[in-house]
């Protein structure tokens, strides 16, 4: 079963606790933006198959929203940061980047 | 190659020599270096796609490009079930086609694909449900699509292990499609890839893509593990690695791949000879020809592409089916897979253009794929052939742009 800690209340969260919340870091496209744009953000997802950042909740317990990096082919979790993240932490992104050396990085 | 015909006659002829003359189902070449069309993905979707390039459109120089082994991805992976009770007018057109060609497909393709339509209830068990299904009954007869709403005590006689009276769901009434039920998911992938093989189109496995190529916005060809292959168009139809080879390919899809699980139980002797899905309580069962009740329940919520199930669903799925099927409580189950399904915003398919001209994409069935692996198929042939095809139009990638949707929350008969 997948196992996240919540940043907030430091409590080790199974996914039965938490409810996932899908893509993280959306850049939101708003009035006056392209249709293509606008699509993009609402439907067009990256979908990886390896490193995904996502947004959980913590619906059992805490109620708040946090993100996650988590391998989408193995289920390894790297790491939880406070939804507030306009981008994931550098240490994170380091970590991800040992144990992933073939990873892009963050785009 | 040619390919000598399944009959009787055929087996009383093999069993005079041991049954030692069968020749290979489908040949196994090597690719070649060009195509007029290359289809990624030899499950039902990529295969039926193939077949009915060559059987409507006389288009035979065209390889099927497989990642692992044939109809081994989620053609294998289903729980058989086949409908066409939808709502929405363009579903229900593919799907019902879909179904139709399911019941002459064993003699269509010379190979017995078990298509068993044994009947298929969608059980009622809230006050807004059977409202619903009602909906979906008129809108059924309207589409030609032969359904009607049963009332308990015919679901009842229908399924006599059945718990009609609850107590948290009790079943107040049925939508009930006759002409609905199951087939051998793998001979259906063996018999497409089989006459495919026949019409001289090369089937490759154990061969990954690994690049797509194209030049001024058109597809020039692909990279595989096993060399290049140049192509004037390219059909994906690869679920649950839609988004990876889009990636390839330069542009995005509206998917996200999340596992999907079911599972069998041990053979008992046989007690139900209907599909049952049971929505409100999120589970689907049928009996296999073994014996064996299979199960279905829900996705997990989160991206994955590990192919395999989590407990808690295996539990959630089970503990509501005992409610209202009491004898299954006893058996033990005998295993459990998973695997990974597009899901699209409205959970309808993408039979669609892309960005790049000629590369075609056919996915996002979500949980409801198999059954209409011969109406994609026919569909996709018909929009990579001709460039448009009346069944497909509606299903195009670039509809959520649009806002037409085409809302199907109804597609695996749980709520996703």
């Amino acid at each position: 079963m997948l196992t996240l800690e919540c940043p907030y209340c430091g409590v080790k969260a199974d996914e039965t606790e938490l409810a996932p919340g899908g893509e993280a870091h959306l850049k939101r496209h708003g009035p006056g933006s392209t249709d293509e744009e606008f699509d993009g953000y609402l439907f067009a997802r990256k979908n990886p198959k390896g490193v995904h950042f996502e947004r959980w909740r913590h619906a059992y317990g805490c109620g708040k929203w946090f993100l996650a990096a988590r391998c989408t082919a193995t289920l390894e979790v790297f790491g939880t940061y406070p939804a507030q993240s306009t981008k994931p932490p550098v240490d994170l992104q380091a970590r991800i980047k040992l144990k992933r050396p073939g990873w892009e990085g963050y785009k | 190659m040619a390919m000598k015909r399944y009959s009787v006659f055929a087996i009383a002829r093999e069993a005079m020599s041991y049954h030692m003359g069968w020749q290979r189902a489908w040949a196994a070449p090597q690719p070649r270096k060009k195509y007029d069309a290359v289809i990624v993905g030899a499950g039902g979707h990529g295969l039926a796609t193939a077949y009915y390039l060559g059987k409507n459109f006389g288009l035979t120089n065209v390889a099927i490009i497989e990642k692992g082994w044939l109809g081994g991805g989620n053609t294998g992976r289903n729980t058989t079930i086949i409908r066409s009770n939808y709502l929405q007018d363009p579903s229900a057109a593919i799907y019902e086609k879909a179904r139709s060609l399911y019941e002459t497909m064993s003699q269509d393709l010379n190979y017995n694909v078990m298509f068993s339509p044994r009947g298929l209830l969608m059980l009622g068990q809230t006050e807004h449900e059977v409202r619903g299904y009602k909906r979906t009954v008129h809108a059924n007869n309207l589409q030609g699509v032969e359904t009607r709403w049963i009332e308990p005590a015919e679901v009842k006689r229908l399924v006599p292990i059945m718990n009609i009276e609850g107590p948290r769901y009790p079943v107040l009434g049925a939508l009930y499609q006759a002409r609905g039920g199951t087939a051998r998911h793998d001979a259906v992938a063996w018999g497409y890839a089989r006459a495919c093989s026949a019409m001289g189109m090369d089937v490759i496995q154990q061969c990954e893509v690994t690049g797509i190529r194209s030049a001024g916005g058109k597809v020039a060809g692909i990279d595989t593990t096993k060399g290049a292959i140049d192509c004037d168009k390219l059909g994906l139809v690869v679920a649950g690695h839609s988004s990876v080879l889009a990636e390839l390919a330069g542009f995005r899809l509206p998917i996200e791949s999340l596992a999907l699980q079911a599972m069998v139980s041990e053979p008992i002797k046989p007690c139900m000879d209907v599909v049952v899905m049971a929505n409100t309580v999120h589970g689907y069962m049928s009996q296999s020809d073994k014996g064996e009740m299979v199960i279905g329940g829900g996705t997990d919520g989160f991206n994955n592409y590990t192919q395999r199930g989590s407990f808690h669903h295996i539990e959630e799925t089970v503990r509501a089916l005992v409610e209202t099927f009491p004898m299954i409580s006893r058996l033990k189950n005998l295993r459990q897979w998973g695997g990974i399904v597009d899901m699209t915003g409205d959970r309808s398919p993408l039979i669609s253009k892309t960005p790049v001209d000629g590369i075609f994409v056919n996915c996002g069935w979500g949980t409801g794929g198999f059954k209409s692996i011969p109406g994609s198929g026919w569909a996709m042939a018909e929009l990579m052939a001709r460039g448009h095809s009346p069944l497909a139009e509606e299903f195009s990638m670039y509809r959520f742009r649009e806002g037409r949707f085409i809302d199907e929350s109804v597609a695996a008969g749980v709520a996703h």
